[in-house]
């Protein structure tokens, strides 16, 4: 028998309305990630205040031509910009980050149905297809922080013309962000520098600290569920600190692995949309623990330096397949009907 | 056979050619034979000599099997389908391995597997099997002209996008950034979709003119 106070309590008409609408919870979203945009602008220069500015801009574009006008004050297209201008490399062609965005409402939100029904998160939608079509480019587009010219310059590449390659070849940092350094059989970054964020990587992924705290406030404000962004981090820390224990050689010790890469963005703010996760609460726990497991296994054992875009992508796979096998009996199992 | 019947055969068969290269088309509308379609649409050249070759074995065991239809008993019918159009493909093939050594390269395995394009076996079963010979060239025209225009497009626009050339030729600027995922597998899947989205759209809006006129 549970407790009384974890029965469903059925009411009579007439409800209150909680206020919880779709504007608001947007906009929880959205001054989660303000330390971090701010962030991002001062460390990255107006690169970055640049591809946010494009993409949030190629989203509203696509909503406004893909769903009726009143969709547009609902912030979630607004949203979606944002998270994607967070997750580029910052000095990626400005219409390869349109082209993105574009697709990410047009075909990551809209053909699959609209808000609420993507299988995928929009946000990767048109990230995954940017690094397919274009993969020097997503492997290459990065910026030092905090250089010198970077409140007055955009990097050459981002003023490429529209469906041209960048005239000027990008940033010999190439190939320089910790996870591509760890991968070469570097240590990383010390750490001080990744989970501050002042370190090369993708516009709003580098500072751990701030997207930590930025997913903290969303649990506190109940935008998210808390479940998903803690299994996938425990399950990720967990397993980076047995692999280093295994072989410290090939594998970055655990607060590396934690604090590098997409993990923090991905983990509080793309995998805990409620359109991609699983509904239960059990289901939130498996779904975690197979994006974390997912993330330690491609960037450990692939080709590939940053796994949480693919992991994620697959993880949102398995969510319906998680909500059939966590349905919530009617009963309990052996009662007597 | 009488005049009028002359006459309804052959509005029948032109009728059947026109519902292939539009409303029934093979690729954009019944989706069949994507095996060949997502496999070796990334060029131009390509799409171009899989779709003939398609389109050629099914316009000539159209006519063989509708000329035979009446001796082919039904309890064998696909055993003989299928000898017959083996026979064509393995025709085509090495035609196309004695004047086109680097095409056959490129198509590799799927040349042999139009035996089993299951456009071409729908059409024999549906139409050729049971249709004078004449209905069932005009049907396999149609298919086959319509299987052309969905894959010669998709060819197009992947090649483009993916190389920035159109066979083999320069088509777009000297620095043009092009879409390497055009080239892969998954290319073949996003451009399939938009062609069908796209087809949709503009055939839905055309029927809607004709309502309206």
């Amino acid at each position: 028998m549970m407790p009384a106070s974890r029965r469903l309590r059925l009411v009579a008409a007439p409800h209150l309305h909680g206020g919880r609408a779709v504007p608001r919870l947007m906009l929880h979203s959205v001054i989660a990630l303000l330390p971090v945009t701010v962030f991002a602008v001062v460390v990255f220069g107006l690169a970055a205040l640049a591809t946010i500015v494009v993409a949030i801009l190629a989203c509203l574009l696509a909503e406004r031509a893909f769903a009726p006008p009143s969709a547009l004050g609902d912030g979630s297209a607004m949203l979606t910009g944002l998270l994607l201008g967070l997750s580029l490399p910052p000095a990626l062609p400005l219409w390869m980050v349109a082209l993105g965005g574009f697709l990410a409402i047009g075909v990551g939100k809209h053909l699959f149905g609209g808000l609420g029904a993507p299988v995928f998160h929009p946000v990767l939608v048109g990230r995954v297809f940017l690094q397919a079509a274009f993969p020097a480019a997503m492997a290459q587009a990065w910026v030092a922080p905090l250089t010198g010219a970077r409140a007055t310059e955009l990097p050459a590449t981002s003023l490429a013309l529209p469906f041209m390659s960048p005239a000027a070849p990008y940033d010999g940092l190439s190939g320089a962000t910790p996870l591509t350094a760890v991968k070469a059989g570097d240590t990383g970054a010390p750490l001080a520098d990744l989970w501050l964020g002042t370190v090369a990587g993708s516009v709003g992924e580098t500072s751990a600290l701030l997207l930590l705290l930025g997913g903290i406030y969303l649990v506190a404000m109940r935008v998210i569920d808390w479940r998903i962004p803690v299994a996938l981090l425990a399950t990720v820390a967990v397993l980076g600190a047995a692999l280093h224990g295994l072989d410290a050689e090939r594998h970055p010790a655990m607060l590396t692995t934690l604090g590098s890469g997409g993990l923090m963005l991905g983990a509080w703010f793309l995998a805990s949309d409620p359109s991609v996760s699983p509904m239960t609460r059990r289901g939130a726990w498996i779904y975690g623990l197979a994006i974390g497991a997912l993330v330690v296994v491609i960037r450990q054992y692939s080709g590939q330096a940053e796994g949480v875009m693919y992991a994620l992508l697959l993880g949102s796979a398995l969510t319906p397949h998680i909500d059939r096998w966590t349905r919530p009996q009617p009963l309990p199992e052996g009662a007597e009907r | 056979m009488s005049d009028s019947a002359t006459v309804s055969e052959r509005e029948n068969g032109l009728q059947r050619f026109r519902a292939g290269l539009w409303r029934e088309n093979p690729i954009l509308i019944q989706a069949l034979g994507m095996c060949p379609t997502l496999a070796v649409s990334n060029t131009a050249i390509n799409a171009l000599t899989m779709s003939l070759a398609t389109a050629s074995v099914l316009l000539a065991s159209a006519i063989v099997i509708s000329t035979l239809r009446g001796i082919i008993p039904p309890q064998v019918r696909l055993a003989c389908f299928v000898l017959v159009i083996a026979t064509f493909v393995t025709l085509t093939d090495m035609l196309i391995e004695a004047f086109a050594l680097d095409l056959h390269r490129a198509l590799g395995a799927f040349l042999p597997l139009i035996v089993v394009n299951c456009m071409i076996l729908s059409r024999i079963e549906i139409m050729a099997s049971r249709q004078p010979a004449s209905v069932a060239a005009l049907d396999a025209l149609g298919m086959g002209g319509g299987f052309m225009i969905g894959l010669i497009t998709l060819g197009s626009l992947r090649e483009v996008l993916g190389r920035g050339t159109l066979l083999d030729a320069r088509v777009m600027p000297a620095d043009f950034e092009p879409w390497q995922v055009m080239q892969l597998p998954g290319g073949g899947f996003f451009t399939l979709a938009a062609l069908v989205i796209g087809f949709y759209l503009f055939d839905r809006r055309w029927r809607r003119q004709e309502v309206g006129a």
